[in-house]
């Protein structure tokens, strides 16, 4: 009965959206000005029936109903309560129901926040985004349906993937589709420009704040998906450029560069038809990046199973969606006139440097994405494209890139002088030199790359502290004053300072991890011990316990470093029945300085337990600087702009009479 | 600005479709192998450090066999060494190895602390035989018949339900056919 109910709530969403997107599209030709109405009132219409069909689901989940299929193929009654509700999740058609339920909650967020402005742009803008949902709620319906019946129904369900039972990857897939799902606002907003012809300073200021809240949740996303790696699967690995990651980090690549363009557009009015395509770009690599590896096209280890009937229709969409954006793009860009000038010194220019490294960074990820992929089709030959050439070409540009960084942030707009900037910077300079050659000194003498990421993040991080330190005029007038500017600084400077300071921490936390992480393992039976990095780690004894649905081993381990004992440390080896699967979880000591990892793994008779222990130096501030990079971004949604949009009024119907004339 | 040149995305996209569309031909859920029921690709590896014997393909000729590419620095390889530790107690099958990558004496103290499940192991440190198997990463085991041709690859670990359900039925059924 509830499976039906929420069956009966999609088809009805699915109609909604289409209804809606057609009509809007047929009445703004009429110019009806019921059709806004009925737009926001359909918009907030479709996401309530999405969160029926999903809280549906739930209820399904939360009560084990074994004759629907995905309940069925996920759960297991043994499974604990809380990993029953993010089992809804944990599957293809569950994950594809809450994507769907993010993209009408951004929708319906439109229609509540929408003001009275531009409203022939805003209902565009729904009438888009209703046909996204429509193409996707049919998928749904279609090749993935969550509530399909499976009789005879089992007794008992084949749990779910024990790797996924984890608070972390619980609540990694609803950020990371809030931040894919968010780029469809401003796809949509895109689109609807293209097809009004005309986009402007007020068009940048309207989709800013969402391209800002979907970054964020995409950079919150990742940065889970990475500690999830780092806790769960037992190697100490935060990234290892599966094409999965990579799918994630196309997007965050392309987001960046878009909220970097709207700011050009937004301030200075040109970069228009590049952040329109960048727009078109982002949205459509965050379609790409969830719909690929579901369809078979690409295997990851992450990858759900795949059906090729969902394929053919993935692609269909893909092709209607990214394909339809793109040839109106390419009939309509032209009319995107700029009228800001560009001079080769300013803060507009090194933004469009800062595009054209993201962008050549993102098509690299791209390529060694999806080269294997094109290899296998054109010849036998089977190839894969992994870490090394990853690292030996996306960490360059981006050291490159991140040289910028606060010199574009203390450039003027228009036109900017290069000299005194860079005087300014030269403590900066100087630290990070002093930084640079202290690594090599202290740390290690043979890796380089330590050396300049290091002298890299201390560029970054002292450049933004004294671009805001000449903003607040620190020193050269009274505390008080400072202190008066800096409450007036637009919160939008106080993101971008915030967001590239987070940006230095995480390079630097980067850096020690990959540059500076020291492994070992050996045979431990209790009482035995080894060493590593000053560490003394005591294998004390092994114990069997019962977990809720899964067996386990309890490993606890003495620390000491010389004569001083740091406590136990205790990591699980967990063996789930159901799955037939083990996991592990390790044992970590987290310190500002780095953690010390433990994970154990299948004994043998003679010689005890296989223990691996590795140092990851400066791990935990690769979830801090992540943090604090979201903060920036947080922080900059909440910048209105200098002038209200209602106040702007007066100067578009000039505009518009401009246009009318012309 | 040049307006054929705004449909350059477009054109893009296009190619990319295309070979969408011929990756889903390929047969999804596996990584196709364009091995399956060729000759194996003739090679001649070396042994590893501290082992007399390396490993040829024509070795694996005449008898039906697993071989499992592996490497010390690979950690679901360490995971699914008991498993092949049993299969090869078990005298079943004998088991080949391909030491992936590693270092020189890395695979042998691997060896040494994990027991060794290999009748004969070949040591592939620069990568060419993986290569000219498709090895998308380690592990990666085929099953090869009588003559000398691959009837399986599975990528990633062998697990006991793998093995049980997918490679012990598929051995047997191999070992019961007659030679063609």
């Amino acid at each position: 009965m509830i499976a039906e109910l929420g069956q009966f709530a999609l088809i009805l969403a699915f109609a909604v959206a289409l209804a809606q997107s057609v009509l809007t599209f047929i009445g703004l030709r009429t110019a009806d000005p019921a059709i806004h109405g009925f737009a926001r009132a359909g918009s907030i219409a479709q996401f309530v029936l999405m969160l029926t069909a999903f809280a549906c689901l739930t209820v399904l989940f939360a009560v084990s109903d074994f004759s629907v299929l995905v309940v069925a193929e996920n759960s297991h009654t043994d499974k604990p309560f809380l990993y029953k509700l993010t089992g809804v999740w944990g599957n293809h058609e569950g994950s594809m129901l809450l994507w769907g339920l993010i993209l009408t909650a951004y929708t319906a967020a439109l229609a509540l926040s929408a003001k009275p402005v531009e409203a022939r742009l805003v209902s565009l803008t729904f009438a888009v985004q209703s046909l996204v949902t429509a193409a996707f709620t049919a998928f749904l319906l279609f090749t993935s349906n969550p509530f399909a019946r499976l009789w005879p129904s089992p007794m008992n369900g084949q749990d779910l993937n024990p790797l996924l039972q984890d608070p972390g990857l619980a609540s990694h897939p609803p950020m990371l589709y809030a931040g894919y799902v968010g780029f469809s606002i401003t796809f949509s907003f895109a689109v609807a420009a293209l097809i009004e012809g005309r986009v402007d300073a007020r068009w940048a200021r309207i989709v800013r704040p969402w391209a800002l809240a979907a970054w964020s949740f995409l950079t919150v996303g990742i940065a889970l998906g990475a500690a999830w790696a780092y806790y769960e699967l037992g190697w100490g690995g935060w990234w290892a450029w599966d094409p999965v990651e990579n799918a994630s980090l196309m997007p965050w690549l392309a987001g960046t560069a878009f909220i970097h363009s709207l700011r050009v557009m937004e301030k200075r009015d040109t970069l228009k038809a590049w952040t329109i395509l960048l727009a078109l770009m982002t949205f459509s690599l965050s379609l790409a990046g969830t719909f690929l590896v579901r369809s078979g096209v690409l295997t990851s280890v992450h990858a759900f199973a795949v059906d090729p009937e969902r394929g053919v229709f993935i692609l269909g969409i893909l092709i209607a969606v990214i394909g339809g954006s793109l040839a109106l793009y390419g009939l309509r860009a032209s009319h995107l006139k700029p009228t800001g000038v560009f001079s080769e010194v300013s803060r507009e220019s090194t933004l469009l440097i800062n595009n054209l490294f993201i962008g050549a960074a993102c098509a690299l990820v791209f390529f060694g994405t999806f080269y294997p992929l094109f290899i296998t089709t054109v010849s036998d030959e089977t190839i894969t494209v992994g870490a090394p050439f990853f690292n030996a070409t996306f960490n360059p540009m981006m050291g490159v890139l991140f040289i910028l960084v606060p010199v574009s942030g203390m450039l003027a707009w228009k036109r900017g002088k290069l000299k005194p900037v860079l005087r300014k910077l030269m403590p900066a300079l100087v630290a990070a030199l002093a930084a640079g050659v202290l690594a090599l000194w202290i740390a290690d003498r043979t890796r380089i790359a330590g050396a300049l990421g290091t002298a890299l993040a201390m560029w970054v991080g002292i450049g933004v502290l004294i671009d805001i330190a000449q903003r607040l005029k620190l020193g050269d007038i009274p505390l008080k004053a400072s202190l008066s500017r800096a409450m007036n600084l637009p919160l939008g400077i106080w993101g971008m300072a915030v967001a590239h300071f987070g940006l230095a921490i995480t390079v630097f936390a980067i850096t020690g991890v990959s540059a500076w992480k020291q492994e070992t393992s050996a045979f431990l039976m209790p009482g035995q011990s080894l060493q590593i990095a000053g560490y003394t780690v005591e294998l004390d004894d092994v114990r069997r316990f019962d977990g809720a649905n899964y067996v386990a081993e309890e490993g606890r381990f003495a620390i000491s470093r010389g004569q001083r004992d740091l406590g136990e440390l205790v990591a699980e080896r967990r063996f789930y029945p159901v799955r037939q699967m083990s996991t592990t979880e390790s044992a970590i000591r987290t310190r500002g300085t780095g953690d010390l990892y433990i994970s154990f793994g299948e004994p043998s008779r003679e010689r005890g337990w296989p223990v691996h222990v590795y140092i990851y130096p400066f791990a935990m501030w690769l979830w801090i600087g992540s943090a604090i990079l979201t903060l920036g971004g947080v922080l900059s949604i909440a910048d209105r702009g200098r002038r209200s949009l209602t106040a702007r009024k007066t100067a578009d119907t000039t505009d518009a009479a401009r246009e009318v004339t012309s | 600005m040049n307006r054929l040149f705004l449909f350059l995305p477009l054109a893009l996209f296009a190619v990319m479709a295309a070979y969408f569309a011929l990756g889903l031909r390929e047969n999804p859920g596996e990584i196709p192998s364009q091995l399956i029921d060729r000759e194996l690709p003739a090679f001649d590896l070396p042994p590893i450090q501290g082992h007399v014997t390396g490993l040829a393909s024509a070795d694996l000729a005449g008898e039906v066999s697993l071989l499992n590419v592996f490497g010390s620095w690979c950690p679901p390889c360490a995971i699914e060494h008991p498993m092949l530790m049993q299969i090869s107690r078990s005298g079943v099958v004998p088991i080949y190895g391909i030491d992936w990558k590693d270092p020189p004496g890395a695979g042998t103290r691997w060896l040494e602390r994990n027991g060794n499940p290999y009748v004969r192991i070949g040591n592939d440190a620069e990568g060419r035989v993986a290569i000219d198997l498709g090895i998308t990463g380690a592990p990666e085991t085929f099953i090869i018949d009588r003559a000398g041709r691959v009837r399986y690859r599975h990528v990633g670990v062998i697990t006991e339900e793998v093995w049980d359900r997918t490679l012990l039925p598929l051995v047997e059924h191999l070992q019961a056919e007659d030679m063609p």
